[in-house]
């Protein structure tokens, strides 16, 4: 793995040099949140928020997306829009929504023969060059690292920047991030042991900043005995089934289908949806397997938990802390967990 | 469902529409031909496998192929009016086009069955997966051994493929168990619920595998009966059914547990369904 440094403020001039080369999308302030958007003039960019409020994944698995365009009547025909397949650079993806890629690419990419592939995500996925900015100040919500995750972890990205004072410490990980900084080296200078041992501390601070822990050992195994227990009536009391948990969830993959047409023309589209509202399981007949909260938060919870781990060997959470951070009513994820593992069965 | 695009749905012309029930909840079968001859040509399925039906402008829904595998030229699919797809299909006229999109899920292991006794056990328009078994069984008769179907409705109104099941009493080859839930003038045969005359037939479970598809309710009776009979778990099988809207294991809707009932299902043992822990 190459290892360079950057001048804090060369950042501009790089970014504008990518920007000219590639599609560039990063972090910029948009309504008093960060939102990754693409990036026309790098002064735009914004790297003191940690966390955007919608994670990245809404760059390659979109909120809508036309899945197919249809004329109607005798001469129906069906066709798929042409998905950009040129490369895209995003810019200051933090571990936890880079790792949130990592999880849910099974879910759209397949994962063995004659698994179904999900184009749009697949070619999105594909065209992406993600540029890691690893956390030094990590949020009060945070827990990464109950993952074997790291604020500065290489795993996930193409390429690393760290912030280690005057510079920033540049990671080159995979072949895709070679290919890119060889388009741009001019500008970077070889890291010297010393600058890699401040990157290394700079790590250890942000894990040791991490205050909060979730404790998943054995929770799959409990939750395997727990399905009907009145625990789950008590942990979706209080929930009022808005979804934003899983809307900012980097690792939420549900999403609806829906016709929108006029009289002649029209196309199919998939729109994000959540397994929280009461219309997702809602058969035709009448019928609903999850009819009440409870079914719907404690299907989140098993889904993430439970399920995950059973069918892909990973947990469906990635420590972002976004759904503690914006619930209205204050249901915390690590404290459900923590209780999970408290019930009596 | 291009290979670049499994969302994509082939264009389907309704070629047959035939009424199997009337009334509020009336049933129809579409029989569908794929335009494209590729498609037609490469298109096959096996007994139990769904497909997805798109009408433009207003959705798709999922439903089980009634009509055989071993009938090439075409695939049909038995609805009951019902929903917004169900009725906007239902208002379609021969000769018009829809979309399609398919095969998925599992299938029934016939092929596994072979020498096997079937008995089926069908319920309302739950008679439309077994349908397209029995066909298979009726083409492929020599491979199974006794055949008998006991299939019921509410009236005799509601009864599928009615003059199917009077074409198949002509022949002695296999035995046709009809029933309607309430007495009605004319009607000859049982009155009562599936499960009871499951219960009257008193099958042996010896050397057989019993299929069964219809309401909840019936399903859960009918295996309940079924094992006092004798019959084994893994001797009963059935479908579960979700809600679904991709159809090919993404969209996060169909679960039950940690199974997608539109890949993992929808045909299930009662071996394999009698402890899952899920909202159904």
């Amino acid at each position: 793995m190459e290892q360079l440094t950057l001048p804090k403020e060369k950042l501009p001039e790089l970014l504008g040099e990518i920007g000219s080369k590639f599609e560039l999308v990063g972090p910029i302030e948009e309504n008093g949140f960060l939102a990754f958007r693409k990036i026309n003039d790098p002064k735009e960019i914004n790297l003191d928020i940690l966390l955007s409020r919608v994670p990245p994944k809404s760059l390659i698995f979109q909120q809508t997306e036309t899945l197919f365009t249809y004329a109607k009547g005798k001469d129906s025909k069906v066709q798929t829009p042409k998905i950009e397949e040129t490369k895209r650079v995003i810019f200051g993806i933090r571990s936890c929504d880079a790792r949130g890629f990592d999880i849910i690419d099974p879910v759209f990419m397949g994962k063995k023969e004659g698994d179904y592939t999900d184009p749009f995500y697949t070619k999105r996925r594909n065209r992406s060059i993600l540029i890691g900015l690893s956390c030094n100040e990590p949020d009060a919500n945070c827990f990464c690292t109950s993952f074997d995750d790291s604020p500065a972890n290489t795993k996930h990205v193409d390429i690393l920047f760290t912030d280690i004072g005057d510079k920033y410490y540049v990671e080159v990980v995979t072949e895709k991030g070679e290919d890119l900084i060889k388009k741009v080296s001019k500008i970077f200078s070889k890291a010297t042991e010393k600058e890699g041992n401040i990157r290394k501390e700079t790590e250890k601070a942000a894990i040791d900043a991490i205050s909060r822990k979730m404790n998943t050992e054995g929770v799959v195994e409990k939750l395997d005995k727990m399905f009907e227990h009145e625990f789950w009536v008590e942990t979706a009391r209080s929930c009022i089934g808005c979804g934003i948990c899983t809307y900012l969830c980097p690792c939420c993959h549900c999403f609806d289908i829906q016709d929108e047409s006029t009289l002649k023309l029209g196309g199919r589209v998939r729109v994000w949806d959540s397994c929280m509202y009461e219309e997702y399981t809602h058969h035709a007949s009448g019928h609903n397997p999850r009819p009440s909260r409870m079914n719907r938060v404690r299907n989140r919870v098993y889904h993430k938990f439970n399920y995950f781990p059973k069918n892909d060997g990973i947990f469906g959470c990635t420590g972002c802390g976004r759904c503690i951070d914006y619930c209205p009513v204050n249901i915390d994820i690590i404290e459900v967990i923590d209780k999970v593992k408290e019930v009596n069965v | 469902m291009t290979d670049e695009n499994p969302y994509q749905p082939w264009i389907a012309k309704i070629i047959s529409i035939k009424e199997e029930a009337s009334g509020e909840r009336a049933i129809k079968t579409f029989r569908l031909e794929f335009q494209d001859e590729e498609v037609k040509k490469k298109f096959t399925f096996l007994p139990g496998q769904c497909i997805m039906v798109s009408v433009f402008g207003t959705g798709e829904s999922m439903f089980a192929i009634s009509s055989s595998p071993t009938q090439k030229d075409y695939i049909e699919v038995s609805v009951m009016r019902y929903g917004k797809l169900t009725k906007a299909l239902h208002l379609k006229e021969e000769g018009e086009l829809v979309g399609a999109r398919g095969p998925y899920g599992n299938s029934f292991k016939l092929e596994e069955w072979k020498g096997k006794n079937i008995l089926f056990l069908g319920g309302g328009i739950g008679q439309a997966p077994l349908r397209s078994v029995i066909d298979y069984c009726k083409d492929n008769r020599k491979d199974y051994g006794k055949i008998d179907i006991v299939y019921g409705a509410r009236t005799s109104r509601d009864l599928c493929y009615k003059d199917e099941f009077a074409e198949m009493s002509k022949k002695d080859d296999l035995s046709i168990h009809l029933s309607i839930d309430v007495e009605e003038e004319g009607w000859d045969q049982f009155v009562g619920f599936v499960p009871d005359n499951l219960k009257r037939l008193n099958p042996s479970p010896e050397n057989t595998i019993a299929i069964t598809c219809g309401p909840p309710i019936m399903i859960k009776f009918v295996i309940q009966n079924l094992l006092e009979l004798g019959f084994k778990e893994d001797q009963v099988y059935t479908t579960l059914e979700m809600r679904m809207k991709c159809g090919i294991g993404i969209c996060g809707r169909c679960n039950i547990g940690n199974l997608y009932v539109c890949k993992d299902g929808p045909v299930f043992s009662y071996d394999q369904i009698k402890d899952i822990q899920g909202d159904m």
